[in-house]
């Protein structure tokens, strides 16, 4: 074991996984509780079109998808705020738009082919210092705004009427919220890729919350949870020689399934 | 005049959510303390003119003062337990933590609740009736439940307006009490209560004051000036029978 710690490409893995477990629990938490991982997902696939367009001007592909992925979160945050129940159609016209307009870019783009498929995948083996300080520097924004605005989100994510009848911009942090979640995903993209992105989102919320009642309780037991499957996942890759993000996936799953046949067999010996 | 005497005053309000108004021309006074029910049928515009008595909907004309003062200053002066809670039953939130937060609006961020908003909370939970229930997950627990704990959560906060969208459809008999229980030690504290309310057998009798709403406000004042055989049977049209034993009863 301290054989695989002494690489450093491992030891960045696991400060990554650390600082996306952080990013994971306290956002995923949220964005379960506030039914918006179809919005996430939107958001991180209108991203693309925001790489695309880095590479056809030549700037910095991070950049490209922060840009994007900020403007579709407001965007769609706005549009839920206008209209709750047929918002999800605008948002998949929206995801659909961003791949395309993001592939078309890289077609136009001389030169060189460009791989847009590897951002679904990141590489979580392959992670710069750079990105684990820009990650530290999300986690930091993440924190500081819940800690920060912790009751008005609270109160927005239960009964956003009743926010908004005591005082609370519930709109303001609604795409407060959408924002930090559009962040999040775009460096997580990057690092673990989009499909580890979702999994982790949805993965240790959903265990968390049926074993904790309260928000925060289940933010710290996400993201522990989190580190623990990313953990193991790196471990099993390292082991079998799987790919990284694919092997954290498959033990997320594993656990998701299994922690869901022993709640229903639970509930058959209670009864 | 001073017009702050008065709670809540609307003035030529109108409200649509499409092409045909759902309130045409309301206006009202409601003074400090007063316990005034909202009747009309349904669709009548009851749960619209609470909302606009909170400044969620937008109006097309008119205003909404809250002790003189636009509604829109005033956020967080009344305390709303709406119709139907369309919240996710599966949030990982008590009983007590539901109700605590009718007093966020008085917390400061880097406290904890003090001892003071959890006995205001516990107090608020007893008067209700759901003192037992404090650990249990929002979403175990039967409607009329429900509907209490928002009630406990909206007297947490301890505002001086208190507006209830229909607290007493789907109850039994027991919680109706209760429920009525509230509303009396409420308005001794010099509570402003508006309650939409269905059940016009009992509305006279729960209420010092009536608006009978459909569209338009056809009549606002006490229950004996609003059950006027005509005008009920124009509002509620074709239901003339049940309302003329009802007046003779
Ligand atoms: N969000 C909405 N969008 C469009 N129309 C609406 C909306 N809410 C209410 N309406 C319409 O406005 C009118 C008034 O509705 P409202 O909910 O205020 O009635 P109500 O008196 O509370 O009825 P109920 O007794 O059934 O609760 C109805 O005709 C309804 O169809
Ligand atoms: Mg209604």
């Amino acid at each position: 074991m301290t054989d695989i710690l002494s690489y450093g490409f491992i030891q960045n893995a696991l400060w990554a996984g650390v600082l996306a477990s952080i990013a994971c629990g306290i956002i995923g938490t949220l964005v379960v509780v506030n039914r918006i991982v179809f919005i996430s997902g939107g958001i991180a696939h209108t991203a693309y079109g925001g790489i695309g367009m880095a590479f056809f001007l030549g700037i910095s592909p991070l950049l490209g998808a922060g840009i994007f992925a900020v403007v579709a979160a407001v965007i769609m945050a706005l549009i839920t705020l206008k209209d709750k129940n047929r918002s999800d159609t605008v948002i998949g016209v929206m995801w659909a738009c961003g791949m395309a307009f993001g592939i078309i870019l890289a077609d136009l783009t001389p030169g060189y082919g460009v791989d847009l498929m590897s951002y679904l995948f990141g590489s979580i083996l392959a992670v710069p210092d750079s990105d684990l300080v820009y990650m530290g520097v999300l986690d930091i924004f993440i924190i500081g705004y819940v800690l920060f605005y912790f009751r008005q989100i609270h109160a927005v994510s239960f009964d956003m009427e009743y926010a908004t009848s005591m005082g609370v911009r519930s709109g303001l942090i609604y795409t407060v919220l959408l924002v930090m979640s559009a962040l999040a995903v775009v460096l997580l993209i990057r690092v673990v890729g989009l499909i580890l992105v979702i999994a982790m989102l949805t993965i240790p919320p959903y265990i968390a919350e049926k074993k904790v009642c309260s928000l925060k309780g289940m933010m710290i037991l996400s993201s522990i949870l989190s580190l623990v499957f990313t953990i193991a996942g790196l471990y099993c890759a390292y082991v079998f020689n799987l790919t990284s993000g694919a092997s954290i996936i498959a033990v997320s799953s594993v656990c998701f399934f299994v922690f869901i046949l022993y709640e229903k067999l639970k509930e058959k010996l209670r009864s | 005049m001073v017009s702050s005497d008065y709670a809540i005053q609307v003035r030529n309000l109108t409200v649509s959510y499409g092409p045909k108004p759902a309130l045409l021309d309301v206006s009202f006074m409601i003074q400090k303390g007063e316990l005034v029910g909202i009747i009309g049928p349904n669709g009548a515009g009851k749960s619209t003119l609470m909302k606009a008595m909170l400044g969620f909907v937008k109006r097309d004309i008119g205003d909404v003062l809250v002790f003189g003062k636009p509604v829109e200053q005033c956020r967080g002066a009344i305390a709303y337990v709406p119709q139907r809670g369309t919240v996710d039953w599966d949030f990982p939130v008590t009983v007590a933590d539901v109700a605590m937060m009718g007093r966020y609006g008085h917390l400061k961020w880097w406290y904890n609740p003090s001892k003071k908003d959890t006995e205001i909370v516990d107090r608020c939970l007893e008067m209700v009736r759901m003192s037992d229930f404090k650990k249990r997950q929002i979403g175990q627990l039967s409607g009329g439940q429900q509907q209490r704990v928002f009630m406990a959560r909206a007297l947490a906060q301890g505002a001086q307006i208190l507006l209830l969208d229909e607290p007493f459809a789907g109850v039994d008999a027991a919680t109706e009490s209760a429920i009525l229980d509230v509303l009396a030690e409420a308005k001794k504290a010099g509570i402003t209560l508006v309650v939409v309310h269905h059940d016009l057998a009992t509305a006279s009798e729960y209420f010092d004051k009536l608006l009978l709403v459909k569209q338009r406000l056809y009549a606002a004042g006490p229950p004996s000036l609003v059950f006027r055989q005509e005008l009920l049977s124009e509002v509620y049209e074709g239901r003339l029978k049940v309302f003329t034993d009802l007046l003779k009863g």
